[in-house]
């Protein structure tokens, strides 16, 4: 049986989150002086040989994105993408909210990979009470010159899924409407005000201080070796124990569902499970086996994403969450592009009018149709992802369609 | 040059280019909603999507670099499919009501469902949009009923008059262009230029000026020089019937080298004295308190006699010559010429020095 | 209350900072009554229109005006197969008002909100932003009761 293992929450609940001290006592900011030690060139090295991979959604080799920053760049930035939106979702939450300081040490270090002085997190709009915990740890930092001369500011998200998306986060620094720019240019080049900036997740940079003061052949062994190290899940939904917990990335949504999560509650039958966030795919019983890394998720057509595991029990309606989760998606389109603005509006009309049983077989046509282009039409991540709960639970769970249909 | 292949045929581009640019120099149509020339590109209305082979997603090519080797293809059944999609996403919301329609016939998005053959949308679920078209301003039709979101006119705003006086509100399928507080024209910034009218590809933003005078295939194209002032923007007069029933832009660089048809809302909005009865086509002379008809040769002696009497009685100094910023640089010239040379005083100014 | 203007005028050196902003005036009124448009575009070097798109963008944001105590009610899936709806109509009936409305005497706005972030304990609404966790209708009366 798989059992937990701590990289990122090593040390929740063993520390005060509001003493520096505790985390200093407990090590912390040695990987950050190991890290300067180095010169920058071998430390993106060492990044990139740990495989350490993004742990927002594209999964991207984190060293290889650090070495895209020019090095003769005047000015570069590194920011932190702390707008867990995804439904389900709330792992960047507990990671900062337990350990604060994992954070500001692992984007310093980045800060010194790719010579930045100013880095910034961006915080949802939803957690004004962890953006205050924030501050008062970089404070902290600050007060005992940890940082250097890297220094850490916290913005607030305003409630925009999209701005989830980095271009999108960026816009949304900048002070505009957080609309996903279009690619290239990458943030690596041109990013937050046309500077080189990396973006990374919360738990991407809590890895950092681990990875570099254990070494990259260390965090290499850990999991899947294509995608190691450990993920954190928020488990919700219809299981026993909903609770947020860090496995290596070997485990096996069985496991995680059954093992950890105390399998469904009131003793029902599991009927799906829903990775990812609302973006993710649906995941039928026979597909539990898989591991929970990204390139094993893609291979059955869902997605690692956030990590939150949502699951549903027999009794659930699959159709009428499926319908749910498209006003999700048009409420959250920005609105930029025409496939998603418009798309993700009438995905949402055809499955409010397959729910309510007014539907025809045409209509899931319309909707099939509409999803395969978005998929590959539209301009960011969220217009191309949208699609997603509405393909996979059309193919897994279509008797369920066919039952609202009308007959004609 | 950048090498690469598209539909099949291998073709050449300067270091730089995009996808769509790489096409229009080597005659493939690729069609575009949001792209503009003259403003910074938004990617946003998918039209121009091409399939590269290799790569999952469909790129939009307006935005995509050009890359050696690269296979392109500009229509192939999915891309066909997915501008199909575009089209009837967006018909779902467009007021269709092209019999009436002053863009008829001159009309981007009309143009693109007759390509794709859009009879009808397979995407009508659902409220149709229904804004108010009520602005009361006189030269600028709104009607957002029509509106695809390109953002041209936000864009043009912003880049070329600087007015800044709309945006996007709102987001998703409720994001629509406004002014602040989403009121009318005349309380924003709005300078009335009409560049939003020029960039529009619908009939989202018309000229109420012109409304219902001719539709843009019934008109002769006339380019002249506009005379309001002495920039010398180059305007199109748009005539049908021997009648001049609106001005619309030359974008060419050629045909509009000086403005490349940005215009003020003087050159695109004010020709309607050309037509009026009031207009005067002869020189007139006062008698007796009255004004009489009278031919060119006869008011020019007049004029020549009497300042030739001034003169003689009071001197040159006695004389003053005040020209207009509204007449070209040549005009002025000779104005200031005749001042100096012919009246022999240096009494000449010029409205711009005040 | 501390003045817009003064408000708004403290983040001017902040580049791209008139989001944070309007979260500062957001905190004072709870909404962004309409001089905080004209001041925020002034102070930014924006115009009106482009302040006013930032404004509509974000949902947390309202240029509408708000209650004392905003409730919003997270309808995302893990809320919802939780008994979101329910949750809902139980604060729509013991207010008498429907969701994007404010009770005559502006004491409470109801508003949809998605994703809070607090899954392991659904269904979830927010109180001027403090997140209550785990509902059910019958409990609306006491979390009405403790906005005072």
């Amino acid at each position: 049986m798989t059992e937990e293992k701590r990289i990122v929450l090593r040390n929740a609940d063993l520390i005060n989150p509001k003493k520096i001290e505790d985390y200093m006592q407990a090590g912390g900011y040695q990987g950050l002086e190991k890290a300067r030690l180095m010169s920058r060139s071998d430390l993106i090295a060492e990044i990139k040989k740990s495989n350490l991979r993004g742990r927002g959604g594209a999964a991207f080799n984190c060293g290889l994105k650090w070495s895209f920053v020019p090095t003769d760049a005047p000015v570069s930035y590194v920011v932190c993408n702390f707008d867990e939106g995804e439904p389900g979702t709330y792992k960047d939450r507990i990671i900062v909210q337990k350990d604060p300081q994992s954070l500001l040490e692992g984007m310093a270090i980045c800060g010194h990979a790719v010579n930045s002085k100013q880095g910034y997190i961006y915080c949802r709009g939803e957690y004004p009470y962890v953006v205050e915990l924030l501050n008062l740890a970089i404070d902290q930092a600050r007060g005992k010159g940890l940082l250097g001369d890297f220094d850490i500011e916290v913005r607030m998200g305003g409630g925009a899924y999209v701005c989830g998306e980095e271009t999108a986060l960026i816009e949304s620094i900048e002070g505009h409407r957080g609309e996903p720019r279009f690619k290239p240019p990458f943030p690596g080049v041109a990013g937050l005000w046309a500077q080189p900036t990396v973006v990374n997740n919360v738990e991407t940079f809590a890895n950092l201080p681990s990875i570099v003061l254990n070494g990259p052949e260390w965090f290499a062994a850990i999991g899947a070796p294509n995608y190691p190290g450990t993920k954190v899940l928020t488990l919700t939904g219809d299981v026993a124990n909903r609770v947020s917990i860090e496995v290596p990335t070997t485990a096996t949504l069985r496991e995680i569902i059954y093992d950890f999560g105390g399998g469904i509650k009131e003793g029902k039958k599991f009927k799906a499970v829903q990775v990812g966030g609302t973006s993710g795919g649906f995941i039928p019983e026979s597909l539990l086996d898989t591991p929970i890394d990204f390139d094993s998720m893609r291979g059955i057509g869902a997605t690692l994403g956030t990590g939150a595991v949502f699951v549903m029990d027999e009794t659930r309606d699959i159709v009428d969450i499926t319908t749910r989760i498209a006003k999700f998606f048009e409420h959250e389109s920005c609105g930029k592009c025409n496939p998603c603005r418009e798309g993700t509006f009438r995905a949402y009309e055809i499955m409010k009018k397959i729910n309510n049983g007014k539907a025809v077989a045409q209509d899931i046509e319309n909707l099939t149709i509409l999803s395969q282009v978005m998929e590959k039409a539209c301009l960011c991540g969220l217009g191309q992802a949208a699609p997603a709960p509405i393909l996979t639970t059309l193919k897994h769970f279509y008797p369920e369609y066919q039952a609202r249909l009308q007959i004609h | 040059m950048i090498t690469l292949t598209i539909n099949g045929k291998e073709v050449h581009t300067p270091k730089g280019s995009t996808i769509l640019e790489a096409c229009q120099q080597n005659g493939i149509p690729i069609p575009t909603l949001c792209y503009d020339p003259d403003l910074r590109l938004a990617g946003s209305c998918r039209m121009c999507l091409v399939e590269i082979k290799g790569r999952p997603l469909y790129a939009a090519s307006c935005v995509t670099p050009a890359e050696n080797g690269i296979v392109v293809e500009t229509e192939s059944p999915g891309i066909v499919a997915a501008r199909k999609v575009i089209l009837e996403l967006l018909s779902a919301r467009h007021k269709f009501n092209c019999q009436v329609c002053e863009k008829n016939g001159d009309c981007k998005f009309q143009d693109y469902c007759y390509q794709y053959g859009i009879k009808e949308s397979r995407f009508i679920y659902g409220e149709a949009t229904n804004y108010g078209i009520n602005d009361p301003n006189p030269f600028i039709e709104r009607d957002y009923n029509k509106c695809i979101m390109c953002t041209r006119c936000v864009r043009a705003c912003e880049e070329i008059t600087a007015a800044r006086a709309i945006n996007v509100e709102n987001r998703g399928h409720h994001a629509k262009i406004s002014t602040a507080f989403d009121g009318n024209l005349a309380d924003s910034s709005c300078l009335f230029c009409g560049q939003c009218v020029m960039v529009c590809p619908t009939g989202a933003l018309t000229s109420k000026v012109s409304a219902g005078l001719g539709r843009a295939y019934e008109v002769d194209k006339v380019l002249t020089t506009c005379s309001y002032c002495g920039t010398g923007c180059t305007l199109e007069l748009n005539v049908k019937n021997n009648r001049v029933v609106g001005v619309t832009s030359n974008r060419t660089a050629t045909g509009s080298p000086v403005n490349k048809g940005a215009l003020c809302v003087k050159g695109r909005f004010g020709w309607d004295f050309i037509n009026s009865p009031d207009r005067l086509t002869t020189p007139l002379i006062k008698e007796n308190g009255q004004f009489r008809e009278a031919g060119w040769d006869e008011a020019l002696d007049l004029v020549a006699k009497r300042l030739g009497e001034v003169k003689n009685e009071f001197g040159p100094d006695s004389m003053a010559v005040f020209t207009s910023a509204r007449v070209t640089n040549e005009e002025n010239y000779v104005a200031q010429k005749f001042t100096r040379a012919v009246l022999g005083t240096n009494n000449v100014d010029h409205c711009a020095r005040l | 209350m501390v003045n817009i203007q003064n408000i708004i005028l403290s983040f001017r050196d902040k580049p791209g900072g008139i989001i944070e902003a309007f979260h500062a005036v957001q905190k004072e009124y709870n909404y962004l009554p309409e001089e905080t448009i004209a001041v925020a575009a002034g102070t930014f070097g924006i115009s009106e229109a482009q302040a006013f798109g930032v404004a509509t963008f974000y949902s947390y944001l309202s240029v509408a005006k708000r209650g004392k105590y905003v409730i919003r009610m997270c309808e995302s899936a893990p809320c919802h197969i939780a008994g979101a709806e329910a949750l809902i109509k139980a604060f729509e009936e013991a207010l008498e008002i429907k969701v994007g409305e404010t009770t005559a005497d502006g004491k409470f706005t109801l508003e949809l909100t998605e994703c809070v972030g607090q899954c392991q304990d659904t269904p979830v609404i927010t109180i001027n932003s403090v997140p209550y966790v785990n509902l059910d209708p019958a409990q609306v009366p006491a979390v009405l009761a403790l906005c005072q």
